[in-house]
């Protein structure tokens, strides 16, 4: 088991990145630009440690606004999957629908939503779930649409009804899809907290960001930009562990 | 003992019981018939199969007992009960196991019981006690995953049994199976049988299979189907796997391959 995490750490990547890093300094030094222009790691990593308790305080409201909306996303995208499954004539009206909504990009109806929501949490939460809900729930309709069609059968000849194949069978059955999609939603919820917060907030990374560009602190943007890859990063772990715990059978089988 | 038994039984009292079931589909345009009067009958705890070329119709044939689909002409009467509906009379058992991964195998087996709305620790607890006879004992608490393919065709067994329905259909359930496994499945399930004594309509394209498990046996035409050939297998029971080499179970034999490959 030690041994497989060992394994696991991507020895090369960091390889790369610390190669990244070396060139990264090497070439802000040598060129002397100036550091409000392009900062050097070494100048963004001072930044990070100076400012990590403003930092943090800031994250707390992003990142309060990330996970409001991703649960709203999932709250929202479990229900209509399931009433889609529930009703093929609502899926073929609302499924198109959905998909087209997808190409009307969210940052620029974000404006609208501080005309109507204003500058508190709202708008940011309201962000993130137009942004995390697509991915949610079209893994979760496809995962129920791609349950094996003889276990269904099996359960029709059991006499079970609509509702009892999709809680007994569709819904576990689309599990892994639907975590699948899960994380890449999570790695969308501060992206989305962040775009809000830059329409205007009083707190939060993206209020942070704003005003540290509009001062040229380039070295403070990149500290900000390191906590929400972290952040960003945490949540993806934390819906990892989620789904292990929730789905084990399917990661057991996943390793034979 | 049960031979005669239950070709008596059948007579008065059939618990399937087809006649003249037709069915067609259209493709492209054109009507393709399936199946072309297909008259069956299962008596009260008998075991007959169902023989024919791939293709035939058979799962038509399975899909129109289990209500899945209705037939075009013809009738299919459960129980004896023209107004019993399929799902209160019949449990269905497919070639593939169908085990829901999620579940572990106690959890699998009772899955019928569920559906039907019984109390699951009623059924947990009854399903514990028949794990022995279905050789899952110590395995209550795996997935399925992790039991060999023998065992998980045992654990979908278990599961139609428990279904508290008269009438087991088996649809090829040993198909996918090596040859080793199948013969020892072959023989528990006929001990199974033997201790539930529910009918059970089997179907097979394997000819030694058939004869070996069932009392009666109907053979299928190529599509469109119709019963080619209807024989009983007076094989004593209870049979050891040794008689397939006994003259009486080749001449069955010899007479099921005429049957199926036509001059």
């Amino acid at each position: 088991m030690i041994k497989r995490s060992v394994n696991r750490i991507p020895v090369s990547a960091l390889a790369i990145m610390a190669v990244l890093l070396v060139f990264w300094e090497a070439a802000v030094r040598v060129t002397g630009m100036p550091a409000w222009f392009l900062p050097p790691p070494s100048r963004v990593f001072t930044a990070l440690m100076e400012t990590l308790p403003l930092l943090l305080e800031h994250s707390r409201y992003t990142l309060l606004a990330a996970l409001t909306g991703l649960t709203m996303a999932v709250l929202v995208a479990l229900v209509l999957a399931v009433v889609m499954a529930l009703s093929p004539r609502i899926r073929q009206g609302v499924y198109p629908l959905l998909v087209f909504s997808q190409t009307i990009p969210i940052i620029t109806i974000a404006p609208l939503l501080v005309i109507w929501f204003g500058f508190g949490i709202m708008p940011k939460v309201v962000v993130v779930t137009l942004v995390c809900f697509f991915p949610v729930a079209v893994s979760m309709v496809e995962g129920m649409q791609a349950a094996d069609a003889d276990m269904v059968k099996l359960l029709q000849v059991m006499g079970a009804s609509r509702w009892q194949i999709i809680r007994l069978m569709l819904i576990p059955a689309a599990l892994p899809s639907f975590f699948a999609g899960l994380k890449i939603a999570g790695t969308y919820a501060m992206m989305g907290a962040v775009i809000g917060e830059w329409l205007g907030a009083s707190n939060g990374l993206g209020v942070f960001m704003t005003r540290a560009a509009h001062a040229y602190k380039a070295d403070s943007v990149f500290a900000a930009i390191i906590i929400i890859s972290l952040i960003s990063l945490l949540l993806f772990a934390l819906i990892e562990l989620i789904a292990r715990l929730t789905i084990p059978w399917y990661y057991n089988e996943r390793r034979k | 003992m049960t031979t005669r038994d239950s070709i008596n039984k059948f007579k008065s009292d059939p618990v399937v019981l087809l006649e003249g079931v037709a069915k067609s589909f259209v493709v492209g345009g054109r009507s393709l018939p399936i199946l072309d009067e297909v008259s069956v009958r299962v008596g009260q705890g008998e075991f007959v199969s169902l023989i024919g070329p791939s293709g035939c119709g058979k799962s038509t044939l399975f899909n129109i007992i289990c209500g899945l689909e209705r037939p075009d002409r013809g009738r299919v009467i459960l129980a004896g009960n023209e107004n019993l509906q399929a799902v209160d009379a019949v449990s269905y058992m497919p070639q593939k196991d169908l085990l829901l991964p999620w579940r572990t195998v106690l959890d699998n087996v009772i899955l019928a019981r569920e559906v039907a709305g019984d109390g699951r620790d009623k059924a947990r607890r009854e399903a514990k006690e028949l794990m022995p006879q279905f050789g899952l004992a110590g395995f209550e608490n795996s997935y399925p995953a992790q039991l060999s393919g023998g065992m998980r065709q045992r654990a979908a067994l278990m599961r139609t049994m428990l279904a508290h329905r008269n009438i087991l259909l088996l649809d090829e359930p040993f198909g996918a199976l090596d040859a080793i496994t199948r013969t020892k499945m072959q023989q528990w399930l006929l001990e199974v049988w033997n201790s539930f004594r529910r009918a059970v309509f089997f179907i097979t394209h394997d000819i030694e299979e058939a004869i070996f498990l069932s009392d009666r046996i109907y053979v299928l035409t190529p599509r469109s189907a119709r019963v080619t050939l209807h024989l009983n297998v007076n094989l004593p029971r209870p049979r050891r796997y040794e008689c397939v080499t006994a003259p009486d179970f080749l001449a069955l034999k010899k007479q099921i391959m005429q049957a199926l490959t036509p001059v």
